[in-house]
């Protein structure tokens, strides 16, 4: 048990003071400017919630927001059931463990542009390992800088390549945690394996699913840089992203307002859906 | 062999094609790669990886990225110790809502945050200096510290600290002496991690820097738009991003699994 002690806010100051820098004067800058108009000169002019009504209703960012929601989704329902049959069918001890753990961590450890820009030149036609087999080996017309359904395969393929292995991960760590002793107990009831999953191992990995599903959400739906690299949000506007848009509005047009309002219904919505999560997943906690 | 082993085999050669490929490529001429596909080399030659090592502007790319997520682990970890102790031994007030907004800032878009961190490092003069992408990492790395460290130090029972005060350690003492040994493992985690994200992490790292501290991903976009497309440079200054994770990874290869559960199982 815890124990009541409001001193403990004294170890808590240094995370709260450095954390608050990073994340509480940008975000006020944010919300300042999403309240005024500039023409430039370093002139501001109230626009009080103005930009927030027109990026709602905007159908840019409609159509932002539903490829958004479109990719989190078919990456979620690859994903996660992906990393569960892989978790299950990993040997459980012994040397080559730790081997596949590493193997399979290690496209997460390769810094974002440089997935991007792999998975770019892996994708080209003619030279590319992928845009090779695609178009010589297999003969299917694949070249994802014309065809905006090549595009949206890359950038889903990229991200099961770059990310599966986080699911895998935490499953494998709950299904560790399991004592010898519940299979036992399964095989003396002559259970069949859908019911030592749904019965035995599904509770215990329970939690570290929640985990492995709310991270999965966030990075997706905040991700920028590899689809960025990748495809740079075409062709045309077909894999442009809540994030790519926003950059565009941002440094592109330099639309001050209007991108910093946009970025609060973004943050908003993420926060939305983060904070269910988190309500289910510490339910059990206390 | 069991049957099911090949899941995880031809998973693990799907995640290798790709870096197979990279690597290979790094190995070639810009000739053979533009002529069309090849598995394997050539004309196997090391000019891509030698011209990297004797260019300071690549070189100093490497040096950049590692001095600021060096930097910028050391600290994470140093504040995020005593934090993560006082959630995992300690109720006070506002504890669970101060946790939930240290994890909201994980779920930021960095996009959003390019432009007002520019402004804010500039205003305070270190912009272009290790030091302010080392703290702006500290943004979503100080979050996912304290929530590791606090998952293995919950595994710690309170008897230990309490036997440790009857013995009579003052805390400082205890923490250092008896504490930290017995996290040891979510210690190198939440390093590993903290280096992991400051290591991928990009967007950031390009805006708050421009010649002093530039990372590598800045020299290589460079390098893109400037020489045209050579393909060979760019695959192997992409292979030497791989090598420091795979190195750190090494270290806490029998704690992963348990560390990427943030210390909850």
């Amino acid at each position: 048990m815890r124990t009541e002690n409001q001193k403990a806010w004294f170890f808590v100051l240094p995370v709260l003071f450095l954390v608050a820098f990073n994340a509480l004067l940008p975000m006020m800058t944010v919300v300042n400017y999403s309240v005024q108009e500039t023409f430039g000169n370093n002139q501001f002019f109230w626009e009080g919630l103005d930009w927030f009504e027109q990026i709602l209703r905007s159908e840019r960012f409609q159509a932002a927001l539903g490829r958004q929601f479109l990719f989190t989704g078919i990456i979620l329902a690859i994903e996660v059931p992906l990393g569960i049959i892989i978790a299950l069918s990993m040997p459980r001890k012994g040397f080559w463990v730790p081997v596949c753990l590493v193997l399979m961590a290690l496209p997460m450890l390769i810094p974002w542009n440089v997935v991007g820009a792999m998975w770019n030149i892996f994708a080209l036609p003619k030279i590319g390992m992928l845009g090779y087999f695609m178009n010589d080996v297999l003969g299917i017309h694949y070249d994802m800088t014309q065809d905006p359904l090549a595009a949206w395969i890359t950038i889903i393929v990229m991200d099961v390549w770059h990310w599966t292995s986080l699911v895998v991960l935490l499953c494998y760590a709950g299904l560790v945690s399991i004592p010898d002793a519940y299979y036992q107990a399964a095989k003396i009831d002559a259970a069949s394996p859908w019911s030592v999953f749904r019965y035995i191992q599904l509770p215990k990995i329970k939690t570290v699913l929640t985990i492995a599903i709310l991270l999965r959400f966030m990075d997706s739906f905040n991700i920028y840089t590899e689809p960025f690299v990748l495809t740079g949000g075409g062709p045309g506007n077909s894999t442009t992203l809540l994030s790519i848009d926003l950059v565009k509005i941002a440094l592109g047009q330099f639309d001050l307002g209007p991108a910093a309002a946009m970025s609060l219904i973004y943050f908003a919505i993420t926060l939305a859906v983060s904070w269910v999560f988190y309500v289910v997943m510490t339910k059990d906690d206390q | 062999m069991q049957k099911r082993a090949l899941i995880p085999i031809v998973y693990i050669l799907f995640l290798m094609t790709p870096i197979y490929w990279l690597v290979s490529m790094s190995f070639k001429t810009t000739n053979e790669i533009l002529a069309g596909f090849s598995l394997f080399p050539q004309t196997f030659t090391l000019d891509s990886y030698i011209a990297i090592f004797t260019d300071p502007t690549w070189y100093w790319g490497y040096i950049n990225s590692i001095i600021y997520v060096s930097l910028n682990t050391l600290l994470s970890v140093a504040v995020a110790l005593p934090a993560a102790y006082a959630f995992s031994r300690y109720r006070f007030l506002g504890d669970k809502q101060l946790f939930f907004w240290l994890l909201t800032n994980r779920m930021a878009p960095a996009a959003v945050f390019a432009l007002p961190f520019f402004q804010l490092y500039s205003s305070v003069g270190i912009f272009d200096t290790h030091l302010a992408v080392a703290l702006a990492h500290c943004l979503f790395n100080i979050p996912l510290a304290v929530w590791i460290l606090e998952g293995f130090m919950r595994s710690i029972p309170k008897e230990l600290d309490e036997t440790a005060y009857v013995d009579g350690y003052s805390f400082p003492r205890f923490f250092i002496k008896v504490f930290l040994p017995n996290i040891k493992a979510g210690v190198g985690v939440a390093a590993f991690f903290c280096f992991m994200f400051s290591w991928v992490e990009m967007l950031l790292a390009k805006t708050l820097t421009a010649v002093e501290a530039k990372p590598i991903a800045a020299v290589m976009t460079r390098t893109a738009s400037s020489a045209g497309y050579e393909l060979g440079l760019l695959a192997a200054a992409g292979t030497l991003t791989i090598i420091p994770g795979a190195i750190v990874i090494w270290f806490v290869r029998n704690y992963i699994a348990r560390g990427f559960a943030m210390g909850r199982v």
